[in-house]
């Protein structure tokens, strides 16, 4: 076990991304047209930084597995994005978003990291209304906000229910800007398939074109990964279809170490499964528990009457009754573990034998009306209604908790470079500015934050003192990627010709076990367990997996099953890392680890660290700890009573 | 699951590629639920194809839920289907009847060649962005963003504008074939904000030549776009569009 340096910049807190800045070495303005740039991905963060870097001069060849930059998962964020303009006059700050966020996080994020994702912020709605994002506006004029996820300010700028839409419009809209300058080439329809790693240093990819199928190879001198979460490795979740972890894991196994895997944000207000053949789960935002109250009946016999028939005195407001403080705007991973709970004993209102609790409306619509619920919620309730046939002015909703977003990641060092040289890891791909949970309206503030205004200036700052050697995609380490890559791809449909169980069966059974094992609330017997049936199940896969069709040209089922083999061995990681963390925090709730009131309690003195996790072989991994240093906050304890 | 299920015949365009003729072929969809959606009901009926050997039935799909503008297709006779402001992977079973026949193609357009049975090449709209669906401001330091006020309504009708997810829907109801909606959504989207106003000139002519360039026909005004469009854009984005390229030819900005 080694202890790694996160290479933090001097000086306090404030100064510190000032500091830094200062110190980056540039490139000159003739020089960057001489260096290759890949950028993996088209969110937010990948098409930011795409843009920028190619507006800054480099060449840059931008990948996305979309058949558009345009249709990249940071598309579908409704809430919001957080900045700290402090427009409302309520008294935000800088520090006060980074100890929000810091504090959510559970201190389990690096603190100056954080503060400079507050800093930048603000720099971010700029931009975004400069390039034309169209935000919500007050009849005078100005930019509307507002509180999201109990904040105590209103901070959260917003577009609709479509906040992500607009910005990534606006990211795409930049990056197309690029493509016509010729400064940004566009690669469609490719996923990334291996990292090509040239004496340390990141210095290309391997990719597969998924309407030919054929494999392709692209040199540069740094690589930027900005591939998302892997939220997927629960199959049933908030996150698009052909989200996966493929990208980020190879670069895993190149030697890119992999940070508290185990942290999970579940958020608890989703629609329920109706059935087994769901593909995808859809969220309701959080808003909803600001007029909604959550119940379930008292007595188990009631599950399966109509909620109208379940008298006052036989309803169990759990939130209400555990929590008095905050009631029903406890945080998401609260709100999610107790909704566990009362199913687990029985008390599920799902329907057909879904798991599913109530958020009812009705004294909400008594006490102000059914317009003013109209005016507020009248688009998600509208949503609701349209995917499951209930209306929820008549009967409350039903809800459930379901895996929306992943806060650990590649590890990366202040600068967003991971351990390997020239491969820098943005977004939700890495792991940095969250800790153990992330509050509502920052995962689109964190995107853009590292994709307009960190990585194009340290990715700068690595070519300048690294001056790397040009490099051409027959160089030998190609030859040897582009070779494994294809005979995996081989070993799959090998098995896949013969084989009895389709890709689908088999990633249904892996999300459900790491939904019951790594999922809300872990047991050390529990991910012990995890590790055995997950080791199982991939054996499964590489001796009965079935895949149609042909690898030269268009096949879903194929580059399902690439990101399924990655999947099954991702989830051993997390396993692990959760067994590890003999602790619980944040989204990471280890029953073993609580208070005698059943909340979640962390251990500061072994804990206030990161787990980096260094691949070995197929199921070995070497830990590595970064300490989390806390110059600046005092570490509490959350509470919500 | 308690529900009862219904049993339909699907009659699917199925092609191998750009230069393959395509046929309808017929699958029949059994024990459906009513509360799955129209792309999990196809995704039953890829299981059962799978294991019985033959290749499922491809089809583009991301988000599913309405707003990546990823899937689209053509159910019977009607872009995304038969509910209206809705995509096709939130059109839900209950909107047919046990026993139905249901015929689904791809979208039909010159400029959108087909790559495998329901899955089209769609890289003209993006093209038509790159001739200029932006404002050109590079990152850095900007204004304040409260430095330009903009009137609520004209912000409001803007974003009305801004909300097309580039799905195509447009395009395959139109006779013609025609990219007007959305490239005339982009352009009113820009004209109306005072960012966007410095370039609308440019803007729209580029815009619209490349729209040309890539083969989509003209608007006759028939309205079939509006009427599909699962995010309800107006058709007066096409009017406005029109107005704009005629400001163009008479003024210099």
């Amino acid at each position: 076990m080694t202890t790694l340096d996160p290479n933090v910049p001097d000086g306090p807190l404030h100064k510190k991304w000032d500091n830094r800045r200062e110190e980056l070495k540039l490139v000159a303005p003739n020089n960057k047209k001489k260096h290759n740039i890949i950028v993996v991905g088209t969110g937010l963060a990948g098409a930011s930084a795409a843009a920028t870097l190619g507006e800054l001069g480099y060449n840059v060849k931008s990948f996305c597995i979309q058949d558009s930059p345009r249709r990249a998962h940071s598309i579908a964020a409704q809430g919001g994005i957080n900045a700290t303009k402090n427009y409302p006059n309520d008294g935000d700050s800088i520090w006060r978003l980074f100890y929000d966020t810091i504090k959510g996080g559970d201190f389990r994020s690096r603190e100056s990291n954080t503060y400079r994702l507050a800093q930048v912020a603000g720099n971010i709605i700029d931009q975004a209304v400069a390039q034309g994002v169209p935000f919500a506006r007050e009849y005078g004029g100005e930019l509307a906000n507002r509180s999201f996820g109990g904040a105590q300010v209103s901070r959260t700028f917003y577009a609709r229910g479509q906040t992500g839409q607009q910005l990534l419009l606006g990211a795409y809209q930049a990056l197309q800007r690029q493509v016509e300058r010729g400064k940004v080439q566009m690669y469609p329809r490719r996923e990334m398939l291996d990292l090509v790693v040239v004496d340390g240093k990141a210095r290309g990819i391997i990719t597969r074109n998924l309407v030919t199928g054929e494999m392709e190879r692209h040199a540069g001198d740094a690589v930027v990964l900005c591939s998302g979460g892997y939220g997927r490795v629960y199959f049933l979740s908030t996150n698009a279809f052909n989200s996966n972890a493929t990208a980020a894991w190879r670069c895993h196994k190149r030697g890119a170490m992999f940070a508290n895997p185990c942290y999970v944000q579940i958020h608890p207000t989703c629609i329920p499964q109706s059935g087994d053949y769901q593909s995808k789960l859809t969220l309701m935002s959080e808003s909803l528990r600001n007029d909604g109250r959550v119940w379930v009946p008292k007595n188990k016999e009631d599950c399966s009457k109509p909620p109208e028939q379940i008298p006052e005195e036989d309803r169990d407001y759990y939130l209400e009754r555990r929590y008095p403080a905050f009631g029903n705007l406890v945080p998401r991973d609260v709100a999610s573990r107790n909704a566990k709970y009362v199913c687990d004993e029985g008390r599920s209102v799902g329907r057909g034998g879904a798991r599913a609790v109530y958020l009812d409306f009705r004294d909400a619509i008594e006490e102000q009306g059914r317009e003013a619920i109209k005016d507020k919620y009248g688009n998600l309730f509208h949503m609701y209604e349209k995917i499951t046939d209930e209306d929820p002015y008549e009967v409350p909703m039903r809800i459930y908790p379901a895996v929306h977003y992943t806060m650990g990641g590649l590890w990366v060092d202040y600068n967003l470079m991971s351990n390997l040289d020239g491969l820098f890891v943005a977004g939700e791909a890495n792991f940095s500015d969250h800790g153990a949970n992330r509050l509502g309206a920052s995962a689109l503030m964190q995107g853009l934050a590292d994709g307009y205004f960190i990585v194009p200036h340290t990715v700068g700052d690595y070519l300048a003192r690294h001056r790397p050697d040009p490099m051409r995609p027959d160089h030998n380490k190609f030859d040897q990627c582009e070779e494994e890559t294809r005979q995996h791809i081989q070993k799959m449909m090998d098995v896949g010709k013969n084989g009895s169980r389709t890709v689908i069966e088999i990633y249904r059974e892996l999300g459900k076990l790491m939904y019951d094992k790594v999922g809300v609330s872990r047991t050390k017997e529990g991910l012990e367990e995890a590790r055995e049936e997950i080791r199982e199940l991939r054996d499964q896969f590489w001796n009965d997996v079935k895949i149609p069709g042909e690898a030269d040209n268009y096949n879903k089922m194929l580059e399902v099953a690439g990101r399924l083999a990655d999947f099954l061995e991702l989830a051993e990681v997390m396993a692990m890392d959760a067994s590890e963390r003999e602790e619980s925090c944040g989204c990471h709730f280890r029953e073993e680890y609580q208070s005698d009131d059943g909340e979640a309690a962390r251990n500061d003195d072994e804990f206030t660290n990161v787990f980096a996790w260094d691949y070995k072989d197929e199921g070995e991994w070497e830990k590595h700890v970064e300490d989390l240093e806390f110059e600046n906050v005092e570490l509490s304890t959350r509470s919500y009573k | 699951m308690a529900d009862e299920t219904m049993d339909l015949t699907l009659r699917v365009w199925r092609q191998n590629g750009p230069d393959d003729k395509g046929r309808f072929e017929e699958y029949a969809a059994e024990g459906i639920s009513p509360h799955s959606s129209f792309l999990e009901m196809l995704d039953q009926v890829n299981e059962r194809l799978i294991h019985q050997g033959k290749e499922p039935i491809a089809f583009d799909s991301d988000c599913r839920e309405g707003i990546c503008g990823t899937c689209g297709f053509v159910v019977n006779g009607q872009a995304h289907g038969p509910e209206p402001a809705t995509t096709v992977c939130q059109l839900h079973m209950r909107n047919f009847s046990d026993g139905d026949t249901i015929t689904i193609e791809p979208w039909r357009a010159k400029a959108f060649p087909v790559i495998k049975d329901l899955v089209v090449d769609r890289e003209a709209f993006d093209r038509i962005i790159s001739a200029g669906g932006y404002v050109s401001v590079g990152t850095g330091p900007k204004p304040d963003a409260n430095a330009v006020k903009v009137p609520k309504p004209i912000s409001d009708k803007a974003f009305d504008s801004a909300a097309c997810i580039g799905c195509g829907a447009c395009v395959a109801a139109c006779p013609n074939a025609a990219a007007s909606l959305f490239t005339g959504a982009k352009i009113t989207h820009l004209a109306l904000l005072p960012q966007g106003r410095p370039e609308r000139g440019q803007r729209v002519k580029n815009m619209v030549h490349q729209m040309e360039e890539e083969g989509f026909g003209n608007c006759s005004n028939i309205g079939e776009c509006e009427a599909v469009c699962p995010k309800e854009i107006s058709v007066s984005n096409i009017a406005k569009m029109k107005r704009e390229y005629l400001r163009a030819l008479f003024t210099d900005s």
